[in-house]
């Protein structure tokens, strides 16, 4: 299968356009001679039926949500309803300018009006910023957050630190170092949650924060999170929680009352707004009291039953996002939110965590659970007992026709197998993945080289990952 | 394989000294830990290294390791066959997969490196 | 629950094999005090019939103005096959293409759109996707000065006011002065001195005056200091391309390329630059390689750049990018081909050109500056505030005067035009402000 542009021919046309009134040299010549384009960009000339088979077949040659299992852990990779990209496509939400007057935009702004305030429900805290178009980009959000409150307190320059569990996702230290932080790990115990005494040793008036990912990233919950979190306010720090796992308990906890200042939501997780190949997301941040003086400007606000853009935050970081943050994503979260109410969010939270135990009860009779208790929504499994490789376990599980888990993360455990089965799948399917496993499991020992050689019945074999990187390709070159 | 006129670091360099300048690679068991390396990026001719700074970046595809000055020194020879190559580090650590040599600063920080019995103790052989 | 499978039978059989009584028990990790204290939100569960509904009734309470606004958003016409391709599930049902060989939709794509982002801009490499033009833009900054170190960045005074706020809000927390460039009667930047310590210039082309800059000789003047060029990608579709005159980054806004307007989000961030800075660059990118039989094949590559490998050594922290806004700039560029996007450029340009003339010829209007534009301008009248209003009213929604303020023109409102605007909306406008 190659690119589009192996395709089509000179000449060839997929979109026709309304005729000019004027003819174009005329019209170019409105533009300054040396800043007219000398020669045309080289993109594809394809008919409309080759293009609309050319992207079809790109479509097949993918695997979604929608084509099978998809346990990939700390991706929350849920059923995605069909309502939701229906209400994203609405005239009324798309074709919408952003800088339209409030009079003529009531409906969208009470759109996120009303998620906003229903985030604040969910987090169990007093303000919240949309913006935030990921959750990366939420923490980066939060780090700044955290600058700015410091500075305000004149303690920006010792507040040098912000302490990160050993299990932590990437995104959490890359986000901290972004903003000037030092980041400082705190590794964890034989419980695989934070250990006391290390954080205590770290803990000092040099410290900004904590970013904590609750349950963690062993989708283990944090017994001791009180504990934690107050010796962290104690000497003054603030403590960041990653929501990445928050479908671990929805409808029945909230970070505000675990001691949470700031809280980003995936949505496109949690909320299963969806994925999108890899994005748009969108991360809104919800924050505690201390912090309200500090969010992104503007706010939306109600006043009576008019909904408005407030500039009123005395001491703002500023923007973090051109307009609004990701305006369509946050119209399926709320549609999601209205579909499941209170009922469903904590039925949503049962599922999840009920089908990762389930999982890792029966699997664990193969695969060694280095942490192996009860767990939230997801778990890790390590193949690393039956001498295989997680690689090339989770490339056989592809000839099974499953998605494989997260491989290689988190970095504590190895050859890590990331499991996080979500609320939406059938006891059928659960039951075949783990027969797969089973099977998967016999095959390393009887026939290790079907697994060293998967997958066998993919669209593409397994690629070489050192040539792509060792002479990048990364462009079609002009013939 | 360790090779016994070398000397070794705790993160995993050699070091072999010919007559006040240090040459210094990535031991075979750093290279099978990480893999198909597929970049390095080299220090510049003429830097001025304190022992245990960030010297070199050696990457896999999945992993992307620091390698350390074992030694106080000024850069005085890289290897730059390597940018082109660099599995040459995969295939041959010891020899033509050297990474760059340092003018030592003090004789006296060798003394610190750990022999071949020892590294090979700390990698359990 | 629709979108839960479990039946009673289901859950007692996975209770059994946990070895639990109740699901409730499977919270019992969760400290009491902390599950005592939660506030349900009083929300009743809804059909879908009955969201639909309320959603419908909140998007008609919005009024359809026809929008003559700009501000780095232009209302563009999407071809069906864009809408029709983007949304098959197996492409926004699934997840970043880190398992490549059930991926090869997604990762060719992206292969696709980082060769067109190179031949929009002119330049020799581009990543698969920021979140926005103004976040591209930020990163920009950042990523220049990790490559020529500094402390403050070149940003003029007529930059999109919405990205100089992102702009802003980053380099304070990254420790980067911002450094205002001026403008003259033309609309175009006058670059005085470089200062010492200067990171990079940055320049938005056309800028949010909507004025077309002059970007030769630039680069020459600021030597190692980075140009960071800041496009409107359709307007290349007739304009010279960034590279050519020696740009270190191009960034831009991606949406006028087969994304609707959505309020401002999802958004598009282009991102391109040289190759020899590849991997100082933020932001996935996919790769071609071969697969064990030798079969040309596609992986994301160059990962080590990436948090998830090199944590708080990453080129950013970026990880979720606008893979699906991406995919459908890509449809787009390859539905139109360079011949159908310099229609649509050049339509804007006419109809633009059209507009203004007729709006400068109305008694008390003129455009405020007098150097080239593409799609969108600025008008200067005695009361803008009011003549915004009088539009609202007629359905017709301009630039507001308070944000071109933010750019320093007082007494103006700014206009832009696509191929989309009729005749017949031309002259409404028209007559509306001639009153």
């Amino acid at each position: 299968m190659g690119t589009i542009y192996r395709k089509g021919k000179e000449g060839r046309r997929a979109t026709s356009w309304p005729r000019w009134g004027k003819d174009p040299e005329e019209i170019l010549g409105l533009l300054p001679e040396g800043l007219r384009r000398r020669e045309p960009p080289w993109l594809p000339q394809v008919s409309q039926g080759e293009l609309v088979r050319h992207y079809t077949e790109l479509s097949r040659m993918n695997y979604g949500v929608d084509t099978g299992f998809y346990p990939l852990g700390s991706c929350t990779m849920k059923y995605n309803p069909k309502l939701h990209e229906e209400l994203a496509c609405l005239p009324g939400f798309a074709e919408l300018h952003p800088l339209l007057p409030e009079e003529a935009t009531q409906g969208m702004l009470e759109v996120l009006w009303r998620l906003g305030e229903l985030l604040k429900g969910i987090a169990g805290m007093p303000g919240i910023t949309l913006q935030p178009a990921a959750g990366a980009h939420g923490e980066l959000t939060g780090m700044l957050l955290i600058r700015r409150y410091f500075e305000d307190k004149g303690e920006l320059e010792r507040r040098t630190k912000i302490l990160l569990p050993d299990s932590a996702h990437g995104t959490n230290p890359a986000s901290a170092a972004m903003m000037g932080f030092q980041v400082v790990s705190v590794p964890s115990n034989e419980q695989g949650t934070v250990d006391l005494a290390a954080l205590e040793e770290r803990l000092g008036e040099d410290v900004a924060g904590i970013m904590l990912t609750v349950p963690n990233t062993l989708g283990i919950f944090e017994r001791d999170i009180l504990r934690i979190t107050a010796m962290v306010h104690e000497v003054g720090g603030l403590c960041y929680f990653d929501g990445a796992n928050l479908n671990a308990f929805l409808g029945r906890a909230r970070p505000g009352d675990m001691g949470a200042d700031i809280f980003h939501f995936n949505l496109h997780k949690t909320f299963s707004t969806p994925h999108g190949s890899g994005g748009p997301g969108a991360g809104p941040l919800a924050v505690s009291e201390p912090l309200l003086p500090y969010l992104p400007v503007p706010q939306i606000v109600k006043e009576g039953d008019r909904f408005m853009l407030s500039y009123e935050v005395p001491k703002t970081i500023g923007r973090v996002h051109p307009f609004f943050g990701n305006v369509l994503v946050m119209v399926k979260a709320l549609a999601y939110i209205l579909t499941l109410g209170d009922e469903g969010l904590r039925e949503a939270s049962a599922g999840a965590v009920l089908a990762a135990n389930y999982l890792r009860v029966r699997l664990r009779d193969i695969y060694a659970v280095p942490y192996d208790g009860l767990c939230k929504h997801e778990f890790v499994a390590s193949t690393k007992n039956l001498g295989v490789k997680a690689r090339d376990v989770a490339k056989r599980l592809i000839d099974y026709g499953f998605h494989p888990p997260t491989v290689y993360f988190p970095l504590i455990v190895e050859e890590a197998l990331m499991i996080e089965p979500t609320e939406t799948e059938t006891l059928e399917t659960l039951d075949a993945f783990i027969d797969a496993m089973h099977r998967i499991a016999e095959e390393a020992q009887k026939q290790p080289e079907l697994l060293a050689e998967a997958p066998h019945n993919a669209p593409v074999r397994r690629l070489d990952e050192v040539k792509a990187a060792r002479e990048p390709v990364l462009r079609e070159e002009r013939p | 394989m360790v090779p016994q006129e070398l000397r070794y670091t705790k993160t995993h360099e050699w070091v072999k000294v010919e007559d006040g300048t240090a040459r210094i690679g990535i031991t075979d068991y750093a290279q099978k830990k990480l893999g198909d390396v597929v970049y390095v990026e080299l220090p510049e001719k003429g830097r001025k290294l304190k022992k245990g700074e960030v010297a070199v970046t050696v990457e896999s595809v999945k992993a992307a390791e620091s390698v350390y000055a074992p030694v106080s020194g000024e850069v005085v020879e890289v290897n730059e066959e390597l940018i082109s190559t660099p599995g040459t580090i995969n295939r041959d650590p010891y020899g033509n997969g050297w990474l760059f040599a340092l003018k030592m600063e003090n004789e006296a920080e060798l003394s610190e490196l750990l022999d071949a019995e020892g590294y090979k103790n700390l990698i359990g052989e | 629950m629709e979108y839960v499978p479990h039946t009673r039978a289901d859950i007692e059989r996975m209770l059994r094999a946990i070895g639990v009584e109740d699901v409730e028990e499977l919270f019992d990790d969760i400290p009491e005090e902390i599950r005592k204290n939660y506030v349900p939100l009083g929300l009743p569960p809804l059909s879908e019939l009955e969201v639909r509904q309320e959603l419908e009734a909140l998007a008609a309470r919005n009024r359809k103005l026809v929008p003559f606004v700009g501000f780095g958003l232009y209302d563009h016409y999407i071809p069906a096959v864009v809408n029709e391709l983007a949304r098959r599930s197996e492409f926004y049902t699934a997840y970043t293409p880190y398992q490549a060989e059930v991926s090869q939709g997604t990762l060719t794509w992206m292969f696709e759109y980082q060769t067109m982002i190179c031949e929009l801009t002119g330049m020799e490499v581009a990543n698969a996707s920021m979140y926005d033009g103004a976040t591209a833009l930020a990163e920009a900054v950042l990523m220049a000065r990790r490559i020529v170190g500094g402390d403050r960045v070149l940003v003029p005074r007529s930059l999109n006011p919405f990205h100089r706020e992102v702009v802003e809000t980053y380099c304070r927390g990254a420790g980067i002065g911002v450094v205002d460039v001026p403008y003259d009667e033309t609309g175009r930047l006058t670059l005085g001195d470089v200062p010492e310590g200067t990171v990079a210039l940055i320049v938005q082309q056309p800028n949010g005056l909507g004025i077309i800059e002059d970007l030769s000789g630039l680069k020459e003047r600021l030597g190692d200091v980075f140009l960071i060029v800041s496009v409107y990608p359709v307007a290349l579709g007739v304009l010279e391309p960034p590279g050519s005159f020696g740009a270190d980054i191009v960034v831009g806004e991606g949406q006028p390329l087969g994304n609707p307007l959505s309020f401002g989000g999802p958004l598009l961030g282009i991102f391109a630059t040289r190759r020899k800075y590849l991997r100082m660059m933020p932001g996935r990118v996919s790769g071609r390689t071969v697969d064990a039989e030798g079969k040309e094949g596609y992986v994301m590559t160059l990962q080590t750049r990436e948090q998830h490998i090199r944590r708080e050594r990453a080129t950013s922290n970026i990880c979720t990018n606008s893979a699906l806004c991406a995919l459908r700039a890509t449809i787009y560029l390859a539905a139109l081909g360079a011949e159908g996007l310099r229609e649509v450029a050049l339509l804007s340009l006419e109809k633009a050109h059209d507009l203004a003339e007729a709006i400068a010829g109305i008694p008390g209007y003129e455009l405020a500056f007098s150097g080239p534009f593409f799609n969108e301008f600025v008008v200067k009248c005695p009361d803008p505030a009011g003549v915004v209003k009088r539009l609202y009213r007629e359905g017709i929604a301009v630039g507001p005067p308070e944000y071109v303020a933010r750019m320093g023109v007082e007494g103006a409102f700014s206009v832009a035009v696509t191929e989309k605007r009729t005749e017949g909306e031309l002259q409404r406008l028209v007559e509306v402000l001639r009153g």
